[in-house]
């Protein structure tokens, strides 16, 4: 039986607010509350809402044979807590059909699966606890941001005990391979790799409502048979897109979400099923293992990270950024911690690509690469002072780590030695009462505790 | 074509713009250019056009010998030309001040007579059409379209005209009359208008009340730099970074503007140099706003700028500004680029919109102006990707492509005029 596997990616980004260079040291606000309400709010009544009501009819209708994989960016989720709580709600209701896996990725969707190990692990642990606390379940599949995967990223995924990786079926990499199978890691044997089929993907997300494709209109029929007509061993296909696709991307007025509800019925009449990506990886063996040696992922026509690092502008704020990145994590100010999780996200650096890729971005208040740049610069600048400003100066990172290394060590050494305390303290008491029975008045036994605290 | 300037004696971007337009359009194997200037000094390159000069158009019969002609005016005019143009002279002009060849004198600036100037620039433009052999006429800027329809009337070929600049441009909204009619009276005879901007076609339909239909857009291109100017080598200085402004110094430029934005970024940054270099009835006012500021010591006035010193500034410069409140075109960010200058021009000017590896702003934004200029001072990618992209965009910007639109444009009076 063939199994469609849909994957949704929800995230936002904190929209970042108008800041001069004449605010550095003044202001250490860099974002824009209003506009992040406004626009939490549209996408959930445009997008997001909506969809989710689709999804979970879809999946009552069914009786749970309609099953998918779920992303939600920790921004995205925070940016929920504050302006959208009901949204959360019923992203819960969806976890309590069980029908919806639940996927990890970095906490701000941004790109440290490239520059910053130590931060990225970190950032997947956090996001992993957020789903816990929230939806009751830990994932255990994964999808980095803008579905990044390369072989390195797999070994640091792959060592933090994941065994599934959702990423994108570029062509350049997989080249006479078909993307409907279940493959694995050459470098990590133990981890599976499952594919993107962008071309099936991209007709929803992309091209639904194009008048001018000369597949338009697309009705779920059609598409299921698209899917039903693949070669008999062609076992998986892997859908995957941005959430806002439905409604932003694509208007619901194109009656997008009725071609979404109408896809298990038909799939169901071609005897096609529907599983979560761990559920597939249990069913189906690799085939075979792949290498990727450069980073792939799903955007623009190259597959690659060219979009987010592609200029030089984008690659010095990227260097900037990550420059303070051990010092971020050593640091206990929560507030520094918490924007760091913010200016991560892989939006601002997408708004200063100046690739030309025929599709225009929206750059949000930005009106070019360059004013994105110099607004977040700017930002970094500020930024970077603040953490800074936590440490000595002419303290170096390597210094600054012994040291910190030191304290943390000494903190370590003291929790060991009060466990130790506490156990000898209660051995004492035992002994005490035991002596106690039997004979009045111990003396050696407490003194050894006094010199042991002193150490 | 009827101009009033051409190179190297100009006097702003029109001379600049009619070399490149001419020298892109020679490359056209078929076409044969006749340019016609008030006064040639000599030192033209005549290596692709023929270039005559309304100075030396007999409009008044003279008994002269060839080696008396050849000597006034044989440094670049054939004097056979002469002699022919003289066979066609059309009406009783002797009562005008003419001299010993019969012709009329032309400063070939803009003096104050300017007016009696365009007439008397109309007057030969009688001569010379009724003479010379063409298809179709090019009048470049106000100043010639008199003479433009002149010839028009006179030969029964088509008339096009280049639009480089309108009054409202250039006032501000308070037009001039008298100069308003002549632009007018130009654009409603003419078969065709070519606008050097989106926003210039924008201001003939809608101030001028043109039909759309018969004005198209044709944007002015890059002349590729002489090796000499390629040649001079940058001083910058170590650890500062200079902020050109090139231009006169007038109400349409927004000089204040920049004085405004440089304010405030040396209010958070010492180690930015500001230079407005240029002319103008602003000049002063801009010198005792700078020192209201306080800036002076870092904000400079070097004058007026000419040939070569143009380009010696801006390869000084680490970044240029163009904070027109109204530009039809502006040529001097195109040069910027060439020389590998970061270029920040406002929204309000032609030429972005073509541009793009370069900083736009709102002539009126000076915060972001500020911020732009601070942004490129200090973040060296920014700098760099605007110096070598920003190149590399300008140079694929040539006078060939402009021509054969202009090509195109012809091709299309013509066949509607038969």
């Amino acid at each position: 039986m063939k199994t469609i596997c849909f994957y949704f990616e929800i995230h936002q980004m904190f929209n970042m607010k108008r800041y001069r260079f004449f605010d550095i040291d003044y202001d250490h606000y860099y974002f824009d509350d209003f506009a992040n309400e406004t626009n939490i709010e549209d996408v959930i009544a445009k997008s997001y809402g909506p969809t989710v009501d689709a999804l979970l009819d879809m999946i009552y209708n069914s009786d749970g044979r309609f099953k998918f994989a779920l992303g939600v960016s920790g921004t995205a989720l925070e940016l929920f807590e504050m302006h959208a709580p009901d949204f959360i709600e019923k992203l819960k209701r969806l976890a309590d059909t069980k029908c919806c896996e639940f996927v990890a990725q970095p906490y701000s969707y941004g790109l440290s699966s490239l520059y910053d190990e130590a931060g990225f692990v970190d950032e997947v642990k956090r996001l992993s606890k957020k789903i816990k606390q929230l939806f009751g379940v830990s994932p255990t599949v994964f999808a980095n941001s803008n579905m990044i995967y390369s072989d390195e990223i797999g070994s640091m995924v792959s060592s933090m005990g994941y065994k599934v990786v959702l990423t994108e079926g570029a062509k350049h990499i997989l080249g006479w391979k078909s993307p409907h199978y279940v493959y694995n890691s050459a470098q990590n044997p133990s981890l599976a790799l499952l594919f993107r089929d962008f071309k099936l993907s991209d007709d929803i997300s992309l091209r639904f409502a194009n008048s001018t494709w000369d597949e338009y209109p697309l009705f779920a029929d059609k598409y299921v048979d698209w899917i039903a007509a693949l070669p008999e061993e062609e076992q998986v296909v892997l859908i995957a897109m941005d959430m806002s696709a439905f409604g932003i991307a694509q208007p619901l007025s194109s009656n997008i979400l009725d071609f979404l509800k109408a896809i298990p019925a038909c799939a169901a009449q071609r005897g096609l099923g529907f599983a979560t990506p761990t559920e597939v990886v249990r069913k189906f063996k690799p085939v075979s293992s792949i290498d990727i040696d450069h980073p792939i992922s799903w955007c623009d026509e190259e597959r690659d990270t060219s979009s987010w690092t592609g200029n030089v502008m984008q690659r010095e704020a990227l260097d900037k950024l990550y420059s303070v990145a051990e010092r971020v994590r050593m640091c206990n100010n929560k507030l520094v911690k918490q924007t760091w999780d913010y200016l991560q996200s892989s939006d601002y650096f997408h708004f200063m690509s100046t690739k030309n890729t025929g599709v225009g971005i929206n750059r949000g208040i930005f009106d070019s690469p360059f004013d994105a740049f110099t607004n977040y610069m700017n930002v970094i600048a500020d930024f970077t002072a603040r953490v800074n400003s936590l440490y000595p100066e002419d303290i170096d990172n390597e210094q600054l780590d012994a040291l910190t290394q030191t304290i943390r060590n000494q903190s370590v050494e003291i929790d060991t030695l009060t466990k130790k305390l506490a156990e000898s303290e209660k051995k004492v008491k035992k002994l005490e009462t035991a002596l106690a029975k039997a004979e009045p008045k111990p003396a050696k036994t407490p003194k050894a505790t006094t010199r042991k605290k002193e150490e | 074509m009827f101009g009033w300037e051409f190179p190297p004696h100009i006097l702003g971007g029109l001379g600049t713009a009619s070399y490149g337009l001419t020298k892109g359009m020679s490359l056209q194997n078929d076409m044969d250019i006749t340019f016609c200037i008030p006064k040639p000094w000599g030192d033209e390159d005549q290596s692709f056009l023929k270039i005559i000069g309304m100075n030396s158009t007999p409009v008044v019969w003279r008994d002269v010998n060839y080696d008396y002609v050849n000597s006034r005016i044989g440094s670049y005019m054939n004097p056979q030309l002469y002699y022919d143009l003289r066979d066609h002279i059309y009406a009783d002009f002797s009562y005008l001040h003419t001299n010993d060849l019969g012709c009329i004198e032309f400063s070939g600036r803009y003096p104050d007579n300017l007016q009696e100037e365009i007439n008397n620039y109309s007057i030969v433009a009688g001569v010379v059409a009724r003479q010379q052999k063409f298809d179709i006429i090019h009048s470049h800027d106000w100043l010639t379209y008199p003479a433009g329809i002149h010839a028009k009337q006179v030969s029964g070929r088509p008339l096009v005209i280049h639009v480089h600049a309108t009054d409202f441009d250039r006032s501000r909204g308070n037009v001039n009359p008298t100069v308003y009619a002549i632009e007018k009276n130009g654009m409603d005879h003419a078969d065709h208008i070519m606008c050097v901007s989106e926003l210039t076609r924008q201001t003939v339909i809608n101030k001028y009340h043109q039909d759309p239909a018969k004005v198209s857009t044709v944007h002015n291109a890059a002349t590729p730099l002489s090796q000499e100017i390629m040649d001079i080598v940058p001083r910058k200085r170590e650890n500062e970074k200079t902020v050109t402004f090139l231009g006169r110094i007038t109400m349409q430029k927004g000089p204040e503007y920049f004085v405004e934005a440089a304010a405030m970024v040396l209010a958070r940054a010492k180690h930015i140099r500001f230079v407005m270099a240029g002319n103008g009835d602003m000049m002063e006012k801009m010198i005792k706003l700078a020192a209201e500021r306080g800036i002076a010591d870092r904000f400079h006035f070097p004058g007026f700028m000419r040939g070569k010193q143009v380009y010696e500034v801006l390869k000084s410069s680490d970044v240029y500004i163009m904070p027109s409140v109204s530009e039809p075109f502006g040529i001097s960010p195109l040069e910027a680029m060439q020389v590998s200058v970061p270029t920040i021009i406002s929204k309000q000017s032609g030429c972005a919109e073509i541009l793009d590896k370069c900083i736009k702003i709102d002539y009126w934004d000076i915060h972001a102006m500020a911020d732009a200029i601070h942004s490129i001072c200090t973040n060296d990618s920014l700098y760099n990707y605007l110096k070598e992209e920003g190149k590399k965009e300008v140079d694929a910007i040539t006078w060939d492509k402009v021509g054969l639109k202009v090509r195109k444009i012809y091709e299309q009076v013509l066949n509607n005029y038969r």
